[in-house]
Protein backbone atom coordinates (compact mmCIF):
# COMPACT_ATOMS: atom_id res chain seq x y z
CA UNK A 1 0.00 0.00 0.00
CA UNK A 2 1.25 3.39 -1.17
CA UNK A 3 2.05 6.34 1.69
CA UNK A 4 3.78 3.71 3.84
CA UNK A 5 5.67 7.05 5.45
CA UNK A 6 2.76 8.73 6.19
CA UNK A 7 0.83 5.78 7.99
CA UNK A 8 3.61 5.16 9.60
CA UNK A 9 4.23 8.94 11.03
CA UNK A 10 0.28 9.11 11.73
CA UNK A 11 0.78 6.08 13.58
CA UNK A 12 3.55 7.37 16.02
CA UNK A 13 1.77 10.34 16.68
CA UNK A 14 -1.33 8.55 17.66
CA UNK A 15 1.03 6.85 20.19
CA UNK A 16 2.05 9.78 21.16
CA UNK A 17 -1.50 10.99 21.74
CA UNK A 18 -2.15 8.48 23.86
CA UNK A 19 0.72 9.38 25.74
CA UNK A 20 -0.49 12.72 26.71
CA UNK A 21 -4.18 11.09 27.73
CA UNK A 22 -2.36 9.20 30.40
CA UNK A 23 -0.33 11.99 31.07
CA UNK A 24 -3.69 13.61 31.86
CA UNK A 25 -5.42 10.76 33.34
CA UNK A 26 -2.24 10.36 36.12
CA UNK A 27 -2.63 13.89 36.92
CA UNK A 28 -5.84 13.88 37.11
CA UNK A 29 -6.03 10.98 39.59
CA UNK A 30 -3.25 12.06 41.39
CA UNK A 31 -4.70 15.34 42.06
CA UNK A 32 -7.72 14.06 43.70
CA UNK A 33 -5.58 11.40 45.79
CA UNK A 34 -3.20 14.32 47.12
CA UNK A 35 -6.40 16.81 47.69
CA UNK A 36 -7.75 13.88 50.04
CA UNK A 37 -4.30 13.23 51.54
CA UNK A 38 -3.59 17.21 51.59
CA UNK A 39 -0.35 16.72 50.94
CA UNK A 40 1.33 19.76 49.71
CA UNK A 41 4.12 18.98 48.36
CA UNK A 42 3.06 16.60 45.80
CA UNK A 43 0.69 19.38 45.02
CA UNK A 44 3.72 22.16 44.29
CA UNK A 45 4.91 18.81 42.16
CA UNK A 46 1.83 17.85 40.20
CA UNK A 47 1.29 21.78 39.68
CA UNK A 48 4.77 22.69 38.25
CA UNK A 49 4.55 19.24 35.95
CA UNK A 50 1.47 20.25 34.22
CA UNK A 51 4.13 21.68 32.25
CA UNK A 52 5.37 18.51 30.61
CA UNK A 53 1.31 18.58 29.71
CA UNK A 54 1.56 21.37 27.89
CA UNK A 55 5.12 20.75 26.06
CA UNK A 56 3.83 17.18 24.69
CA UNK A 57 0.68 18.95 23.66
CA UNK A 58 3.29 21.88 21.47
CA UNK A 59 5.28 18.77 20.35
CA UNK A 60 2.72 16.62 18.88
CA UNK A 61 0.95 20.25 16.89
CA UNK A 62 4.58 20.62 15.67
CA UNK A 63 4.90 17.49 14.27
CA UNK A 64 0.91 17.54 12.97
CA UNK A 65 2.00 20.63 10.88
CA UNK A 66 5.24 19.12 9.57
CA UNK A 67 3.02 16.51 8.21
CA UNK A 68 0.08 18.82 6.90
CA UNK A 69 3.07 20.68 5.20
CA UNK A 70 5.23 17.72 3.62
CA UNK A 71 2.43 15.12 3.52
CA UNK A 72 -0.15 17.30 1.86
CA UNK A 73 -3.08 14.76 3.25
CA UNK A 74 -6.03 14.79 2.14
CA UNK A 75 -9.94 13.22 3.21
CA UNK A 76 -9.50 11.39 5.93
CA UNK A 77 -6.24 11.92 6.87
CA UNK A 78 -6.60 15.03 6.52
CA UNK A 79 -9.81 15.13 9.04
CA UNK A 80 -7.65 13.05 11.17
CA UNK A 81 -4.82 15.64 11.63
CA UNK A 82 -7.52 18.53 11.90
CA UNK A 83 -9.35 16.87 14.83
CA UNK A 84 -6.07 15.41 16.51
CA UNK A 85 -5.34 19.36 16.26
CA UNK A 86 -8.44 19.91 18.60
CA UNK A 87 -7.99 16.92 20.83
CA UNK A 88 -5.07 18.07 21.89
CA UNK A 89 -6.00 20.66 22.72
CA UNK A 90 -8.72 19.30 24.77
CA UNK A 91 -6.10 17.23 26.85
CA UNK A 92 -4.23 20.22 27.19
CA UNK A 93 -6.83 21.95 29.20
CA UNK A 94 -7.91 18.42 31.21
CA UNK A 95 -4.40 18.55 32.01
CA UNK A 96 -4.46 22.68 33.34
CA UNK A 97 -8.35 21.28 35.49
CA UNK A 98 -5.35 18.88 37.52
CA UNK A 99 -3.32 22.06 37.67
CA UNK A 100 -6.30 23.80 39.05
CA UNK A 101 -7.47 20.87 41.90
CA UNK A 102 -3.88 21.15 42.72
CA UNK A 103 -3.96 24.86 43.55
CA UNK A 104 -6.93 24.12 45.44
CA UNK A 105 -4.99 22.07 47.66
CA UNK A 106 -2.13 24.08 47.87
CA UNK A 107 -4.73 27.26 49.21
CA UNK A 108 -6.49 24.92 51.57
CA UNK A 109 -3.63 23.78 53.11
CA UNK A 110 -4.75 22.06 56.34
CA UNK A 111 -8.02 24.09 56.59
CA UNK A 112 -10.04 22.27 59.09
CA UNK A 113 -13.39 21.72 56.66
CA UNK A 114 -15.01 18.13 54.99
CA UNK A 115 -14.03 17.48 51.42
CA UNK A 116 -16.60 14.88 49.84
CA UNK A 117 -13.70 12.93 48.66
CA UNK A 118 -15.15 9.49 48.14
CA UNK A 119 -17.60 11.76 45.99
CA UNK A 120 -14.97 13.86 44.15
CA UNK A 121 -12.75 10.34 43.19
CA UNK A 122 -15.87 8.65 41.98
CA UNK A 123 -16.09 11.53 39.35
CA UNK A 124 -12.48 11.62 38.80
CA UNK A 125 -12.53 7.85 38.40
CA UNK A 126 -15.58 8.15 35.57
CA UNK A 127 -14.43 10.97 34.08
CA UNK A 128 -10.96 9.13 33.82
CA UNK A 129 -12.76 6.11 32.47
CA UNK A 130 -14.66 8.42 30.05
CA UNK A 131 -11.31 9.69 28.75
CA UNK A 132 -9.61 6.09 28.54
CA UNK A 133 -12.09 4.89 26.99
CA UNK A 134 -12.91 8.27 24.38
CA UNK A 135 -9.22 8.01 23.77
CA UNK A 136 -9.41 4.18 22.57
CA UNK A 137 -12.77 4.83 20.51
CA UNK A 138 -10.10 7.46 19.17
CA UNK A 139 -7.26 5.57 17.73
CA UNK A 140 -10.07 2.60 16.40
CA UNK A 141 -11.93 5.32 14.26
CA UNK A 142 -15.67 3.65 16.35
CA UNK A 143 -17.93 6.33 16.16
CA UNK A 144 -20.34 4.10 17.53
CA UNK A 145 -18.63 3.41 20.91
CA UNK A 146 -17.74 7.10 20.87
CA UNK A 147 -21.58 8.10 20.79
CA UNK A 148 -21.79 5.93 23.44
CA UNK A 149 -18.94 7.59 25.93
CA UNK A 150 -20.51 11.34 25.45
CA UNK A 151 -23.89 9.64 26.56
CA UNK A 152 -22.29 8.83 29.72
CA UNK A 153 -21.61 12.26 31.19
CA UNK A 154 -24.81 12.59 32.36
CA UNK A 155 -23.22 10.23 35.31
CA UNK A 156 -20.72 13.04 35.69
CA UNK A 157 -23.14 15.75 35.73
CA UNK A 158 -25.22 14.02 38.81
CA UNK A 159 -22.60 13.50 40.44
CA UNK A 160 -21.55 17.21 40.47
CA UNK A 161 -25.33 18.05 40.82
CA UNK A 162 -24.99 15.88 44.38
CA UNK A 163 -21.94 17.46 45.72
CA UNK A 164 -22.53 21.32 44.78
CA UNK A 165 -26.02 20.81 46.76
CA UNK A 166 -23.96 19.27 49.60
CA UNK A 167 -21.53 21.74 49.66
CA UNK A 168 -24.41 24.55 49.09
CA UNK A 169 -25.81 22.95 52.46
CA UNK A 170 -22.76 23.51 54.18
CA UNK A 171 -22.05 26.28 53.51
CA UNK A 172 -25.29 28.02 54.61
CA UNK A 173 -24.90 25.71 57.35
CA UNK A 174 -21.41 27.50 58.50
CA UNK A 175 -21.12 31.00 56.49
CA UNK A 176 -16.97 30.89 57.99
CA UNK A 177 -16.10 28.20 55.66
CA UNK A 178 -17.70 29.81 52.47
CA UNK A 179 -14.41 30.61 51.02
CA UNK A 180 -13.06 26.74 51.59
CA UNK A 181 -15.91 25.22 50.35
CA UNK A 182 -15.94 27.38 47.12
CA UNK A 183 -12.50 26.01 46.38
CA UNK A 184 -13.81 22.43 46.94
CA UNK A 185 -16.86 23.63 44.25
CA UNK A 186 -14.23 24.48 41.57
CA UNK A 187 -12.52 20.78 42.08
CA UNK A 188 -15.75 19.31 41.29
CA UNK A 189 -16.09 21.76 38.74
CA UNK A 190 -12.87 21.25 37.35
CA UNK A 191 -14.08 17.33 36.83
CA UNK A 192 -17.38 18.29 35.04
CA UNK A 193 -16.27 20.02 32.90
CA UNK A 194 -13.15 17.72 32.11
CA UNK A 195 -15.96 14.80 31.22
CA UNK A 196 -17.48 17.73 28.99
CA UNK A 197 -14.19 17.96 27.13
CA UNK A 198 -13.69 13.69 26.79
CA UNK A 199 -17.63 14.63 24.83
CA UNK A 200 -15.77 17.21 22.22
CA UNK A 201 -13.40 14.53 22.08
CA UNK A 202 -16.41 12.26 21.37
CA UNK A 203 -17.48 14.46 18.58
CA UNK A 204 -14.31 14.70 16.69
CA UNK A 205 -14.04 10.87 16.49
CA UNK A 206 -17.20 10.67 14.75
CA UNK A 207 -16.22 13.84 12.68
CA UNK A 208 -13.16 11.92 11.51
CA UNK A 209 -14.91 8.87 10.81
CA UNK A 210 -18.14 10.04 8.82
CA UNK A 211 -17.34 13.40 8.21
CA UNK A 212 -20.47 14.87 9.92
CA UNK A 213 -19.33 17.17 12.54
CA UNK A 214 -21.81 16.08 15.36
CA UNK A 215 -23.04 18.22 18.82
CA UNK A 216 -23.16 15.90 21.27
CA UNK A 217 -23.48 17.70 24.71
CA UNK A 218 -25.83 20.37 24.44
CA UNK A 219 -26.75 20.80 28.34
CA UNK A 220 -23.53 22.37 29.41
CA UNK A 221 -21.14 24.59 27.20
CA UNK A 222 -20.00 26.64 29.69
CA UNK A 223 -16.17 27.61 29.03
CA UNK A 224 -13.96 28.16 31.87
CA UNK A 225 -10.32 27.65 32.56
CA UNK A 226 -10.92 26.25 36.38
CA UNK A 227 -6.97 26.93 37.38
CA UNK B 1 -24.01 8.05 -12.16
CA UNK B 2 -25.99 11.13 -12.08
CA UNK B 3 -24.60 14.46 -10.73
CA UNK B 4 -26.43 16.83 -8.09
CA UNK B 5 -25.67 20.24 -10.04
CA UNK B 6 -27.36 23.02 -10.59
CA UNK B 7 -29.67 21.94 -14.16
CA UNK B 8 -29.51 25.73 -14.85
CA UNK B 9 -26.32 26.60 -14.67
CA UNK B 10 -25.17 23.71 -17.15
CA UNK B 11 -22.93 24.82 -20.47
CA UNK B 12 -22.08 21.25 -21.46
CA UNK B 13 -23.62 18.36 -20.84
CA UNK B 14 -22.01 14.74 -21.36
CA UNK B 15 -25.20 11.50 -21.20
CA UNK B 16 -24.51 8.45 -21.17
CA UNK B 17 -21.12 8.72 -23.13
CA UNK B 18 -19.23 5.56 -24.13
CA UNK B 19 -16.23 6.15 -25.75
CA UNK B 20 -14.72 3.55 -28.30
CA UNK B 21 -11.16 3.28 -29.95
CA UNK B 22 -12.19 0.34 -32.36
CA UNK B 23 -13.63 -2.03 -30.03
CA UNK B 24 -12.44 -1.01 -27.05
CA UNK B 25 -14.50 1.21 -24.91
CA UNK B 26 -12.20 3.40 -23.13
CA UNK B 27 -15.08 5.50 -21.24
CA UNK B 28 -18.41 4.16 -20.09
CA UNK B 29 -21.84 5.78 -19.27
CA UNK B 30 -20.47 9.48 -18.15
CA UNK B 31 -23.28 11.66 -16.73
CA UNK B 32 -21.02 15.25 -16.66
CA UNK B 33 -22.84 18.60 -16.18
CA UNK B 34 -20.04 21.40 -16.65
CA UNK B 35 -21.28 24.43 -14.95
CA UNK B 36 -20.61 28.03 -16.07
CA UNK B 37 -18.06 30.42 -15.30
CA UNK B 38 -16.62 27.74 -13.29
CA UNK B 39 -13.53 25.92 -12.97
CA UNK B 40 -13.82 21.83 -13.04
CA UNK B 41 -11.25 19.68 -12.90
CA UNK B 42 -11.46 15.82 -14.24
CA UNK B 43 -9.07 14.01 -11.89
CA UNK B 44 -8.17 9.72 -12.14
CA UNK B 45 -5.16 7.78 -12.51
CA UNK B 46 -3.42 6.91 -15.91
CA UNK B 47 -6.00 5.17 -18.31
CA UNK B 48 -9.37 6.12 -16.38
CA UNK B 49 -10.16 8.24 -19.47
CA UNK B 50 -10.26 11.64 -18.69
CA UNK B 51 -8.26 13.18 -21.26
CA UNK B 52 -10.62 11.40 -23.67
CA UNK B 53 -13.44 12.70 -22.21
CA UNK B 54 -11.87 16.01 -22.37
CA UNK B 55 -10.80 15.73 -26.08
CA UNK B 56 -14.63 14.32 -27.19
CA UNK B 57 -15.97 17.26 -25.53
CA UNK B 58 -14.00 19.73 -28.72
CA UNK B 59 -14.38 16.93 -30.96
CA UNK B 60 -10.74 16.05 -30.86
CA UNK B 61 -11.21 12.51 -30.84
CA UNK B 62 -12.57 13.16 -35.26
CA UNK B 63 -9.07 12.85 -35.54
CA UNK B 64 -8.37 9.49 -34.19
CA UNK B 65 -10.01 7.42 -36.80
CA UNK B 66 -11.33 4.29 -34.92
CA UNK B 67 -12.53 6.61 -31.68
CA UNK B 68 -16.51 6.60 -31.97
CA UNK B 69 -18.75 7.33 -28.99
CA UNK B 70 -22.37 6.59 -27.33
CA UNK B 71 -24.37 8.74 -26.01
CA UNK B 72 -24.48 12.85 -26.02
CA UNK B 73 -22.33 15.32 -25.26
CA UNK B 74 -25.07 18.64 -25.16
CA UNK B 75 -23.82 22.29 -26.07
CA UNK B 76 -26.28 24.57 -25.05
CA UNK B 77 -28.84 21.48 -25.68
CA UNK B 78 -27.07 20.93 -29.11
CA UNK B 79 -25.54 17.49 -29.89
CA UNK B 80 -21.88 18.54 -31.22
CA UNK B 81 -22.19 15.21 -32.89
CA UNK B 82 -24.99 15.96 -35.25
CA UNK B 83 -24.57 15.09 -38.56
CA UNK B 84 -25.15 18.90 -39.31
CA UNK B 85 -22.53 20.40 -36.74
CA UNK B 86 -19.37 22.23 -38.16
CA UNK B 87 -16.63 20.46 -35.89
CA UNK B 88 -14.09 23.31 -36.81
CA UNK B 89 -17.02 25.78 -35.23
CA UNK B 90 -17.42 23.28 -32.44
CA UNK B 91 -13.66 24.22 -31.57
CA UNK B 92 -14.09 27.86 -32.15
CA UNK B 93 -16.68 27.84 -29.28
CA UNK B 94 -14.53 24.99 -27.30
CA UNK B 95 -10.98 25.88 -27.36
CA UNK B 96 -8.51 23.45 -26.26
CA UNK B 97 -4.82 24.04 -24.15
CA UNK B 98 -2.24 21.39 -23.99
CA UNK B 99 -0.21 20.16 -21.82
CA UNK B 100 3.43 20.67 -23.94
CA UNK B 101 2.90 24.56 -24.95
CA UNK B 102 2.65 24.53 -28.57
CA UNK B 103 2.93 27.75 -30.06
CA UNK B 104 3.33 27.91 -33.77
CA UNK B 105 7.12 28.95 -35.35
CA UNK B 106 6.13 32.45 -35.44
CA UNK B 107 5.95 35.58 -34.19
CA UNK B 108 4.12 36.35 -30.66
CA UNK B 109 1.81 38.30 -32.51
CA UNK B 110 1.29 36.01 -35.61
CA UNK B 111 -0.01 33.38 -32.96
CA UNK B 112 -2.79 35.37 -32.02
CA UNK B 113 -3.53 36.54 -35.19
CA UNK B 114 -3.42 33.71 -37.13
CA UNK B 115 -6.25 32.26 -35.65
CA UNK B 116 -8.58 35.46 -35.61
CA UNK B 117 -7.70 35.50 -39.07
CA UNK B 118 -8.79 32.39 -40.24
CA UNK B 119 -12.04 32.54 -38.40
CA UNK B 120 -12.94 35.85 -40.59
CA UNK B 121 -12.30 38.67 -37.94
CA UNK B 122 -12.25 41.54 -39.30
CA UNK B 123 -12.19 44.13 -36.49
CA UNK B 124 -9.04 45.67 -35.47
CA UNK B 125 -6.13 42.87 -35.03
CA UNK B 126 -3.53 45.29 -32.84
CA UNK B 127 -6.61 45.41 -30.28
CA UNK B 128 -7.33 42.12 -30.41
CA UNK B 129 -3.70 40.69 -30.19
CA UNK B 130 -3.27 43.37 -27.40
CA UNK B 131 -6.53 42.20 -25.29
CA UNK B 132 -6.21 38.74 -25.37
CA UNK B 133 -2.52 38.80 -24.14
CA UNK B 134 -4.04 41.23 -21.37
CA UNK B 135 -6.54 38.80 -21.03
CA UNK B 136 -3.95 36.20 -20.71
CA UNK B 137 -1.73 37.62 -18.29
CA UNK B 138 1.15 37.81 -20.74
CA UNK B 139 0.88 41.49 -21.92
CA UNK B 140 3.25 43.20 -19.72
CA UNK B 141 5.97 40.87 -20.37
CA UNK B 142 6.18 40.70 -24.09
CA UNK B 143 4.30 44.59 -25.36
CA UNK B 144 7.90 45.56 -26.58
CA UNK B 145 8.30 42.25 -28.53
CA UNK B 146 5.77 41.42 -30.11
CA UNK B 147 7.57 40.28 -33.21
CA UNK B 148 9.71 38.42 -31.53
CA UNK B 149 9.65 34.74 -31.98
CA UNK B 150 6.99 32.55 -29.64
CA UNK B 151 9.65 30.01 -29.18
CA UNK B 152 12.08 32.42 -27.14
CA UNK B 153 9.57 32.73 -24.58
CA UNK B 154 9.69 30.44 -21.31
CA UNK B 155 8.04 27.00 -20.92
CA UNK B 156 5.02 29.05 -18.69
CA UNK B 157 5.25 31.86 -20.96
CA UNK B 158 4.28 29.82 -24.32
CA UNK B 159 1.91 28.21 -22.42
CA UNK B 160 -0.07 31.87 -21.69
CA UNK B 161 0.23 32.56 -25.06
CA UNK B 162 -1.21 29.04 -25.71
CA UNK B 163 -4.40 30.33 -23.34
CA UNK B 164 -4.26 33.88 -25.14
CA UNK B 165 -4.42 31.86 -28.41
CA UNK B 166 -7.57 30.09 -27.39
CA UNK B 167 -9.13 32.87 -26.49
CA UNK B 168 -8.62 34.94 -29.36
CA UNK B 169 -11.19 32.77 -31.44
CA UNK B 170 -13.92 33.83 -28.53
CA UNK B 171 -14.31 30.86 -27.21
CA UNK B 172 -17.17 29.99 -24.36
CA UNK B 173 -15.44 27.18 -22.69
CA UNK B 174 -11.79 26.47 -22.38
CA UNK B 175 -10.56 22.73 -22.13
CA UNK B 176 -7.00 22.18 -20.29
CA UNK B 177 -4.92 18.82 -21.04
CA UNK B 178 -2.39 18.93 -17.74
CA UNK B 179 -1.40 22.36 -18.81
CA UNK B 180 1.17 22.57 -15.85
CA UNK B 181 2.94 19.66 -16.44
CA UNK B 182 5.66 20.98 -18.37
CA UNK B 183 5.77 23.91 -15.87
CA UNK B 184 7.79 25.33 -13.09
CA UNK B 185 5.65 25.86 -9.73
CA UNK B 186 5.80 29.83 -10.40
CA UNK B 187 4.86 29.41 -13.65
CA UNK B 188 2.02 26.75 -12.42
CA UNK B 189 0.86 29.22 -9.91
CA UNK B 190 0.91 32.31 -12.35
CA UNK B 191 -1.74 29.31 -14.96
CA UNK B 192 -4.12 28.79 -12.17
CA UNK B 193 -4.38 32.31 -11.22
CA UNK B 194 -5.12 32.88 -14.85
CA UNK B 195 -7.59 30.76 -14.30
CA UNK B 196 -9.35 31.95 -11.96
CA UNK B 197 -9.78 35.20 -13.66
CA UNK B 198 -10.79 33.52 -16.77
CA UNK B 199 -13.46 32.13 -15.19
CA UNK B 200 -15.53 35.00 -14.16
CA UNK B 201 -16.03 35.12 -18.36
CA UNK B 202 -15.09 31.62 -19.60
CA UNK B 203 -15.89 27.65 -17.95
CA UNK B 204 -12.52 26.07 -18.11
CA UNK B 205 -12.49 22.17 -17.92
CA UNK B 206 -8.72 20.89 -16.33
CA UNK B 207 -7.51 17.70 -16.59
CA UNK B 208 -4.73 17.41 -14.02
CA UNK B 209 -2.44 14.48 -12.84
CA UNK B 210 -1.71 16.83 -9.87
CA UNK B 211 -3.80 16.58 -6.81
CA UNK B 212 -3.03 19.34 -4.93
CA UNK B 213 -3.40 21.39 -8.50
CA UNK B 214 -7.20 20.04 -8.51
CA UNK B 215 -8.02 20.96 -4.90
CA UNK B 216 -6.17 24.33 -5.06
CA UNK B 217 -7.43 25.75 -8.49
CA UNK B 218 -11.01 23.86 -9.41
CA UNK B 219 -14.38 24.49 -8.41
CA UNK B 220 -15.87 21.32 -8.87
CA UNK B 221 -14.01 17.83 -9.10
CA UNK B 222 -15.13 14.80 -11.10
CA UNK B 223 -13.01 11.77 -9.57
CA UNK B 224 -12.58 9.45 -12.88
CA UNK B 225 -11.17 5.76 -12.26
CA UNK B 226 -10.82 2.37 -14.73
CA UNK B 227 -13.40 -0.36 -14.02
CA UNK B 228 -12.51 -4.32 -14.38
CA UNK B 229 -13.22 -4.56 -17.75
CA UNK B 230 -10.96 -1.49 -18.27
CA UNK B 231 -13.21 1.05 -19.71
CA UNK B 232 -12.56 4.66 -17.46
CA UNK B 233 -15.59 5.54 -15.37
CA UNK B 234 -16.76 8.50 -13.60
CA UNK B 235 -16.91 7.76 -9.79
CA UNK B 236 -18.00 10.61 -8.27
CA UNK B 237 -18.77 14.10 -8.91
CA UNK B 238 -18.74 17.57 -6.81
CA UNK B 239 -17.80 20.82 -5.04
CA UNK B 240 -13.80 20.84 -4.84
CA UNK B 241 -13.83 21.13 -1.07
CA UNK B 242 -16.32 18.05 -0.30
CA UNK B 243 -14.48 15.91 -2.63
CA UNK B 244 -11.39 16.80 -0.98
CA UNK B 245 -12.31 16.70 3.26
CA UNK B 246 -15.54 14.35 2.30
CA UNK B 247 -15.42 12.15 -0.38
CA UNK B 248 -18.52 9.92 -0.49
CA UNK B 249 -16.88 6.97 -2.47
CA UNK B 250 -13.91 5.03 -1.01
CA UNK B 251 -12.52 4.63 -3.97
CA UNK B 252 -12.30 8.35 -4.49
CA UNK B 253 -10.84 8.22 -0.63
CA UNK B 254 -8.23 5.58 -1.82
CA UNK B 255 -7.73 7.65 -4.71
CA UNK B 256 -7.19 11.30 -2.79
CA UNK B 257 -5.32 10.05 0.20
CA UNK B 258 -2.68 8.36 -2.42
CA UNK B 259 -3.49 4.78 -0.95
CA UNK B 260 -4.98 3.55 -4.72
CA UNK B 261 -4.07 0.31 -5.07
Amino acid sequence: MPRDTLTRQIHHLLDEVLLLGSMVEQATLSAVDILRQRDLKAAATLYENDQLINDKRFAIENAILILIATQQPMAHDLRLLAATLEIITELERMGDYAKGIAKVTLQLKDADINIPNRDLERMASQAVNMLHRGLSAFVNEDPNEASAIAGEDAVVDDLYNHIYHHLVETMIANPATIDQYNQVMWVAHNLERMADRVTNICERTVFIATGDMLEMDTTDDEESDGE
Amino acid sequence: MTTQTNENNIIIQANDLSIYYGSFRAVKNVNLGIQRNKITAIIGPSGCGKSTVLRAFNRMNDFVQSAHNDGKILFHGQDIYAPEVDPVQVRQMIGMVFQKPNPFPKSIYENIAWGARINGYKGNMDELVENTLQAAALWDEVKDNLKKSALALSGGQQQRLCIARALAVKPEIILMDEPCSALDPIATLKIEDLMRELSVKYSIIIVTHNMQQAARASDLTAFFTMDEDRAGLMVEYGETSQIFTRPKDKRTEDYITGRFG
